[in-house]
């Protein structure tokens, strides 16, 4: 049985400006496409917002990686100093907290900063070293000048025809087939 | 009473100081920010001035190893450190580059939580400091073990010799510290670096310069979503360095003030030595900034603004350092502890009065210079105030390590403490291996972050009136 796999990956449009890309999403997601992205040199802002994309994890992870930092930081000295390797001086107490803090902010730190990495690369699928926007030459301009909104065939609205023609009403420098 | 603003129009910016200059020349778009800086990392030709720099930063990282290789064979009786003085050189080195590493979180981390736009175009080269300053500091903590190889002993881990380290020790404290303070800027620096290491990947001519950036940028495409998470990572990750900056130094000041020796034993060092470290860093950043914009032509992008504004860090830092000496010097008197005072009169009139005389010229007096706007808008004379600072805070280190410890209580246990050429040879190394690696970093990435540049310009705002489409 022949897999059901989109001979192109969609159509993308090309724009000059942040405000042009903007509005360009705005009426895609208005006309009812769901399955697109787009793709500027710099943050635009509310640009993701259009897509109705306005929540992400990265702060939940890197809470938990901060939580997991402090307490395991802390566990860590408590369990040395006071259950693996205890040294009576003096009759100080074993559980000595004042002076685990600094190890225990800065492994906090330390967890936290790691989970914000790792957890914003796991959410956006990096490293993805292929993908197929990367097919179309002038998609090397989306990490310099230029602005592309890319309806993915796999929308349920996508039409090859019917897309193209809503993207060129959109009035961009260019319509492109992206290639899977 | 003033009538409210009742209209639409946005209130007018009065511009207290018409001569402020800005941040980012006139004339630039999206593609000129671009191509300006991404062509200093990808032309290929070098230019004979960077080779020349390169080569004698590289002869001093040739004499570090030479002299980290005979410490290695003979060990640390080769450097002047002996009883009284067990630190000598190495810890005054340790604090001065991890303190000038400060300013290059500060940059990035603060100034962003603070919105200060200025920033932009000097954090990425600030941050790459911050590093390179970090990893030299590493080096003199471990070379100091004596047994530098058996380093990994200061971590906690499961080993058959049953001993675990002391976390009740400031010394401890430093390891984490340190190591998390590197790890985290090189996250920030990295996450930084992403999007331009994509921009240097799409305009690549040669074949390994699109793979390596290719592969460094791990498949970044800018997409929206993508962006959407990136800058709240990276808004969380400004927001985790800025405590750790002041935490870092912090935690440096605890190795002098949990001991209890005279000069060192006091609640003023961790603010006074978070202080001094921004002082330096700035004054670091100043000495690597001024020739950069002059040398790759970047005046429209490190303007005046930029200078003027380190200027205004660097007299407001120094100003709570000359506090801080006035404070210990006030506290030792007011204290009425006999120690404390001695160490103070020796300080300044004793054997090393030559370092606390130096420490006021170069900290304190030439500081001052900074209240002038023609000195603050003068890269030359900006340059030499840095230099003068630079060394000022090295010699502050030092007076704070060796004055104290050569005569802390009982003369009979007093010393003196005089550097070798080891000790200079390794210092010297230092400056040459960070020289050498900002000679690297400049060649081979982006110095000024081209994503962010990029939305400074006007083009970058979205226009909300102009897509008022009636549906």
């Amino acid at each position: 049985m022949r897999r059901r796999q989109p001979r192109y990956y969609g159509l993308m449009a090309e724009f000059d400006s942040p405000t042009a890309i903007v509005a360009a999403t705005r009426r895609a997601y208005a006309e009812g496409y769901r399955r697109m992205d787009a793709y500027t040199p710099f943050p635009v802002e509310g640009l993701a917002e259009e897509m109705h994309f306005h929540r992400t994890r990265v702060p939940l992870i890197v809470l938990l990686g901060g939580l997991a930092g402090c307490l395991g930081g802390y566990f860590l000295q408590y369990w040395i100093a006071a259950i693996y390797w205890p040294l009576n001086i003096a009759g100080r107490p074993l559980n000595s907290w004042p002076m685990f803090i600094p190890v225990t902010f800065e492994l906090t730190v330390l967890a936290a900063a790691l989970s914000a990495l790792l957890g914003m690369l796991a959410l956006n699928g990096l490293p993805h070293p292929y993908h197929p926007v990367f097919n179309v030459p002038r998609f090397a301009l989306a990490s310099q000048d230029r602005f592309f909104l890319c309806v993915e065939a796999s929308d349920p609205r996508f039409d090859r025809v019917a897309t193209r023609d809503f993207l060129e009403s959109l009035s961009p420098r260019e319509v492109i087939d992206v290639e899977s | 009473m003033a009538p409210m603003a009742t209209d639409e129009q946005p209130p007018r910016v009065v511009n207290r100081e018409p001569d402020i200059p800005p941040v980012i020349g006139p004339g630039h778009n999206f593609a000129s920010i671009t191509d300006k800086i991404s062509s200093i990392a990808l032309t290929r030709r070098t230019p004979p001035g960077w080779v020349a720099g390169f080569a004698l930063a590289f002869l001093l990282v040739l004499m570090l190893g030479f002299a980290v290789g005979y410490l290695l064979i003979r060990g640390v009786g080769i450097w002047g450190i002996n009883i009284p003085v067990a630190w000598g050189f190495a810890i005054v080195n340790f604090v001065w580059w991890i303190g000038i590493g400060h300013a290059g979180t500060l940059i990035s981390a603060i100034l962003l939580l603070l919105n200060q736009k200025w920033r932009t175009s000097i954090n990425r080269f600030a941050e790459a400091m911050t590093l390179f300053a970090v990893a030299c500091a590493g080096m003199f903590p471990l070379l100091h073990l004596g047994r530098p190889w058996l380093f990994y002993w200061l971590f906690p881990y499961p080993n058959i010799m049953n001993v675990q380290p002391q976390f009740r020790s400031p010394l401890v404290w430093d390891v984490f510290a340190v190591s998390t303070y590197f790890t985290v800027s090189l996250v920030f620096w990295f996450v930084g670096l992403m999007p331009d290491l994509a921009t240097l990947r799409d305009r690549a001519r040669s074949r390994a310069g699109r793979i390596i950036y290719g592969m460094l940028a791990m498949g970044w495409r800018g997409s929206a979503r993508h962006w959407k998470r990136y800058e709240v990572a990276y808004l969380l990750l400004a927001g985790l360095a800025t405590p750790l900056v002041v935490s870092v130094h912090t935690v440096v000041s605890f190795d002098f003030t949990i001991a209890i020796l005279p000069g060192w034993h006091s609640t003023i060092f961790p603010p006074y030595f978070v202080a001094g470290a921004i002082f330096s860093g700035f004054a670091m950043v100043l000495t690597i900034a001024v020739p950069l914009r002059k040398f790759y032509g970047l005046e429209d992008f490190i303007t005046l603004r930029h200078l003027d504004n380190c200027g205004k860090v660097m007299l407001a830092t120094g100003l709570i350092v000359a506090y801080g000496y006035m404070c210990e010097i006030f506290l030792s008197w007011y204290s009425k502890d006999k120690f404390e005072w001695f160490m103070t009169r020796n300080r300044i009139f004793g054997p090393y009065w030559m370092v606390f005389w130096s420490v006021m010229l170069l900290n304190v007096a030439a500081a001052q210079l900074l209240w002038s706007r023609r000195v603050r808008r003068s890269p030359a004379a900006l340059f030499l105030v840095s230099l003068a600072i630079n060394a000022g805070m090295w010699v502050e280190r030092y007076m704070i390590v060796v004055t104290s410890l050569t005569r802390d209580f009982m003369p009979s246990a007093w010393g003196q403490y005089a550097a070798t050429v080891w000790d200079y040879a390794v210092f010297v190394g230092t400056i040459g291996f960070f020289a050498a690696m900002m000679f690297l970093f400049v060649r081979f990435l982006p110095a000024i972050s081209i994503s962010e540049m990029r939305t400074l310009l006007p083009q970058a705002e979205v226009k909300e009136e102009e897509e008022e489409a009636p549906a």
